[in-house]
């Protein structure tokens, strides 16, 4: 199984997804996560997902659950580069990601996190 | 087969005076085409097809008939495109029976061999037709496709701010043109805010708004923020009446108003020189 590295950037843990997610190397992402904010209290987490091509429910509500553990350590979640495609994917899922902020690409999403929050 | 005998015996009548008949022939076709093309055109045109129906008469060349069909149906295909009537496109042939009729009136020996060439010429005729609405179905095709893409410009306000000024009837595959042209917009110009204007909506219902609500959802997860504006009166209404709800989804009164409030979250204003 592929494992996702966590990146630590000052206050921030970014994840840069770069392989075809499968529903264990989420779990596995979300659990190694969860180990990172503990040790490390990170004030926010950068999900890059510019490289995911396909998403379906199970990652989607995956994602918006990490946004929901992340908050638990006191750390805001962005969700940068997601693709079109994965986008209307995700709409017509019903899946509306809340608790997860996104921004339009890796930069975009640390002006945000290192802002007021208000980008 | 006794027609085929009536039609060799017609196209050898006719072959001998195939000149006058083909100066008859372009002479009625003209006189019904309102001048859309020259004499020169369609005595060419006629022509090769008088050559095609006479061999197609004989039992000798079985190739013409195919071809004969394929010249009709370019033929119609074409006039359906330089705007023809579908008369007068059907003219086109039915002449040749008015022609060949003026020829043969005075020979009463050949009344079975008009009728038989009568009715491959309104069989030939019938295909014209047929070819002709054909063709203006495909036209109606592409036009549509064509006003669909037309239809959904994108346009840069500003430096991040990009608006969709949606014009005529939504439906879902509107809405999903439209979807894919702005979050691809997105992407594109790295833009954080989108204004969608439905000034040019003239109506709005469930399904429409579930669309809309839909797109925004979609932008917010590329990370854009979309603001809605240009409801008209009558819509307002028509949502409320309905119960749908916008949500937390931005919406001003107009185009001015929404550029206004993108450009305060941009941390911009417009003010005097």
């Amino acid at each position: 199984m592929d494992r996702v590295p966590i990146l630590k950037i000052g206050q921030v843990l970014f994840v840069s997804i770069q392989i075809d997610l499968q529903d264990d190397s989420v779990v596995q992402l979300q659990e190694d996560l969860a180990d990172q904010l503990a040790a490390t209290s990170a004030r926010g987490v950068i999900i890059d997902i510019t490289a995911v091509e396909v998403v379906d429910s199970f990652i989607g509500r995956m994602l918006a659950m990490t946004g929901s553990i992340s908050r638990l350590f006191d750390a805001e979640t962005v969700l940068v580069g997601m693709r079109p495609a994965v986008a209307i994917t995700l709409t017509e899922l019903g899946l509306s990601l809340k608790g997860v902020r996104t921004a339009l690409n890796a930069e975009k999403g640390l002006q945000l996190l290192g802002g007021t929050g208000d980008g | 087969m006794e027609t085929h005998s009536d039609l060799q015996r017609m196209a050898a009548y006719l072959r001998e005076q195939a000149d006058e008949l083909l100066k008859r022939w372009a002479d009625l076709v003209l006189t019904g085409s309102r001048g859309l093309t020259s004499a020169d055109d369609v005595r060419r045109e006629l022509d090769d097809l008088l050559h095609l129906v006479l061999r197609s008469m004989t039992d000798a060349d079985e190739l013409a008939g195919g071809e004969l069909r394929a010249a009709l149906a370019e033929l119609s295909r074409s006039r359906a495109r330089s705007g023809y009537s579908p008369s007068e496109t059907a003219l086109a042939v039915f002449a040749l029976k008015d022609a060949v009729h003026e020829f043969v009136a005075d020979a009463a020996e050949l009344v079975p061999e008009f009728l038989a060439f009568s009715r491959m010429i309104d069989d030939l005729g019938l295909h014209t037709f047929e070819t002709y609405a054909a063709a203006r179905e495909e036209i109606i095709a592409d036009q549509a496709e064509a006003m669909l893409e037309l239809s959904t410009p994108v346009v840069r306000l500003w430096d991040g701010i990009i608006a969709v000024p949606l014009i005529g009837t939504l439906d879902s595959a509107r809405t999903q043109l439209v979807m894919e042209k702005l979050l691809d917009a997105l992407l594109a110009t790295g833009a954080d805010h989108a204004v969608i204007d439905v000034t040019g909506v003239p109506t709005v219902d469930t399904e429409v708004a579930q669309h809309l609500l839909k797109t925004v959802m979609a932008a917010r997860l590329l990370g854009a923020e979309c603001t809605i504006c240009g409801i008209r009166p009558q819509i307002a209404h028509t949502i409320v009446s309905l119960g749908i709800e916008f949500g937390d989804i931005t919406t001003k009164a107009t185009l001015a108003d929404a550029l206004a409030y993108a450009l305060s979250r941009a941390g911009l204003k417009i003010g005097p020189v």
